[in-house]
């Protein structure tokens, strides 16, 4: 019988992976950081033709692109004169199973039932899991979705609690856990037990799903406007958002294109922690995920991350969680649009983003996400009120993660604060020196953290000189 | 205490990690408390709440674990009214 232990299973993840996967990620690892992504992100083997077809078959695609009217004005009554761009957003909420994440599980269940596999697995605890869940239905396959819900007393927040319960509408079994990163593990085991496809929101099938939301707004925009978009804003956690539909714009041609990611702020609160588990209003999105998966991709499941936003980003921004609820219920009064709170992050960074912008220029929020019941701002503020957390209107900037949350009074308090981007290249250069030692690095690691971090070979020399990693 | 039927739907709960088998790097509080998984199924015999039973899941996998609930439902709501919220978008001068 095989050793079920902790260590024991996380021994065999690369033989796990290989199966799981129908590929080996040996054929494109170079060393211990660089590998040939863009031949890795080829091997999936699918156009962007055949992308389409793929989601046309399964209710993916081809959302609406609305223009936010009456938010554009109000923006341009707090903007300086000429200033306030349009507002655009993607409802992505009408794919199948409300969300872009359709996307994103799409080309994975294709794939899984052009190999033969029974069914398919996904550690996630966002709208990922109700994605795959709905694909797999499509498809014809057998989903379990492993999904960290509640904490050590058995509560969980109503996000959670919904995003579960649409997994098991759509006939997947939904295995439910408490707090914890050991999630990966019982990945492993089931993957193992099952023999069922590795869904990862990691592997190149997911992110080449969601290249297909970029050329739609690319077309979109150019269709109805007669220009790129200006600025894209994107969610930003695991970075498969971003990376995906940067890689969409880009494949379109809109290299002129501002790519600008937007978390919710939770810093000061521990993503392992059973206590900071219902502390915190939102369960995706935010800089639990988005700073860790930002400055070292490869931290996932999957041997090397498709997901990888430094790559694609020219501008990150923090917003506070009540920002975003107040913006949530802006869209709701004034735009006719009700929609899920983690969906409108992107949102809320593109109200600062437009009070820059001239008139005549686009921002486009790139995502909406379904709303109801437990997934509703509501919900997430009421059950924070229950466990303690102070709500309150005021200036978002008196806020503190996991104590308080501070909904706006006015519009003009709505800014998303702009980080340093070089601070986030450092932090990852260090990890890659962690992993292997710069003395090591040859031309080919060099060339790697370049493109993985947008910037030339000379910013690499330069930084590890400055942060003395050469040394010993 | 009264009987389950099989077939009927129900909820398990299994200890997955018990506290010192778990991850090595994990903060103090969640470091004290086991892993665990609820999961749930269709009875595969008749049991008693607490019993250790045997479910089939909704994709017709069996699990083993401690029987813990009788048809759970989802109880999620849109909460209580958070009042803070109603006059956005309209206190605005639109």
């Amino acid at each position: 019988m095989k050793d079920m232990s902790y260590q024991a299973v996380m021994g065999r993840k690369n033989e796990i992976m290989k199966a799981s996967l129908g590929m080996d990620y040996d054929d494109f690892i170079q060393t211990p950081i660089a590998f040939d992504y863009e031949g890795m992100m080829a091997e999936t083997g699918y156009s962007h033709e055949e992308v389409a077809r793929i989601q046309r078959e399964t209710k993916v695609g081809s959302t609406p692109l609305f223009e936010l009217h009456n938010l554009t004005q109000a923006v341009r009554r707090i903007s300086p004169p000429g200033k306030g761009a349009r507002i655009l957003l993607k409802d992505e909420a009408a794919n199948a199973s409300g969300s872009f994440k359709a996307r994103r599980a799409s080309i994975s269940a294709y794939e899984a039932a052009k190999k033969g596999y029974e069914g398919l697995i996904a550690a996630t605890s966002g709208n990922y899991g109700a994605a795959v869940a709905s694909q797999a239905a499509q498809r014809g396959l057998k989903a379990i979705i492993i999904q960290e819900v509640f904490d050590s007393r058995g509560v969980g927040q109503p996000e959670i609690i919904e995003k579960g319960r649409k997994c098991e509408a759509y006939g997947a079994e939904v295995l439910k856990l408490s707090v914890g990163p050991e999630l990966f593990y019982l990945l492993l085991r089931t993957l193992e037990e099952t023999g069922f496809f590795n869904a990862s929101l990691y592997t190149p099938f997911g992110i080449r799903g969601v290249e297909s939301l970029g050329l739609e707004i690319a077309h979109q925009v150019r269709a109805d406007y007669g220009r790129d978009p200006d600025a894209v804003v994107i969610t930003h956690a695991g970075g498969g958002n971003l990376s995906g539909t940067a890689r969409g714009l880009l494949a379109a041609g809109c290299d002129r294109t501002r790519i600008v990611a937007c978390s919710v702020d939770l810093s000061g609160l521990h993503m392992a922690s059973d206590r900071d588990f219902n502390r915190k209003s939102f369960t995706t999105g935010h800089t639990g995920f988005g700073i860790p998966f930002a400055t070292w991709p490869d931290r996932v499941d999957v041997p090397r991350n498709a997901a990888r936003a430094l790559r694609y980003m020219d501008e990150y921004q923090l917003v506070t969680q009540g920002e975003v609820f107040y913006v949530t219920e802006l869209l709701t009064k004034i735009e006719g649009l009700e929609r899920g709170p983690a969906g409108n992050t992107s949102l809320t960074a593109a109200i600062t983003l437009a009070k820059e912008m001239d008139q005549d220029q686009v921002v486009v929020v790139q995502e909406t996400e379904y709303t109801g019941a437990g997934k509703h701002h509501n919900a997430q503020l009421s059950f924070a009120r229950e466990n303690g957390i102070e709500v309150r209107r005021g200036h978002p900037a008196e806020s503190v993660p996991g104590e308080s949350i501070v909904i706006p009074e006015r519009l003009e308090q709505v800014r998303g604060r702009v980080q340093d981007l070089d601070r986030l290249r450092t932090s990852y250069l260090k990890n890659a020196a962690k992993i292997y030692h710069p003395d090591q690095w040859r031309d080919v690691d060099f060339r790697f953290l370049a493109e993985d971090l947008k910037v030339d070979e000379q910013w690499i020399i330069d930084h590890l000189a400055d942060m003395s990693l050469v040394e010993n | 205490m009264e009987k389950i039927s099989a077939g009927t739907w129900v909820e398990i709960e299994k200890i997955i990690l018990a506290p010192e088998q778990r991850a090595p790097t994990l903060p103090a509080d969640t470091r004290q408390v086991p892993y665990v998984m609820r999961v749930a199924g269709f009875l595969l015999n008749d049991a008693e709440i607490g019993e250790t039973v045997r479910i089939k899941t909704l994709i017709g996998r069996e699990l083993e674990g401690k029987l813990t609930s009788v048809n759970p439902s989802y109880a999620h709501s849109f909460g209580k009214i958070v009042p803070e919220l109603l006059s956005i978008g309209l206190e605005e001068d639109l």
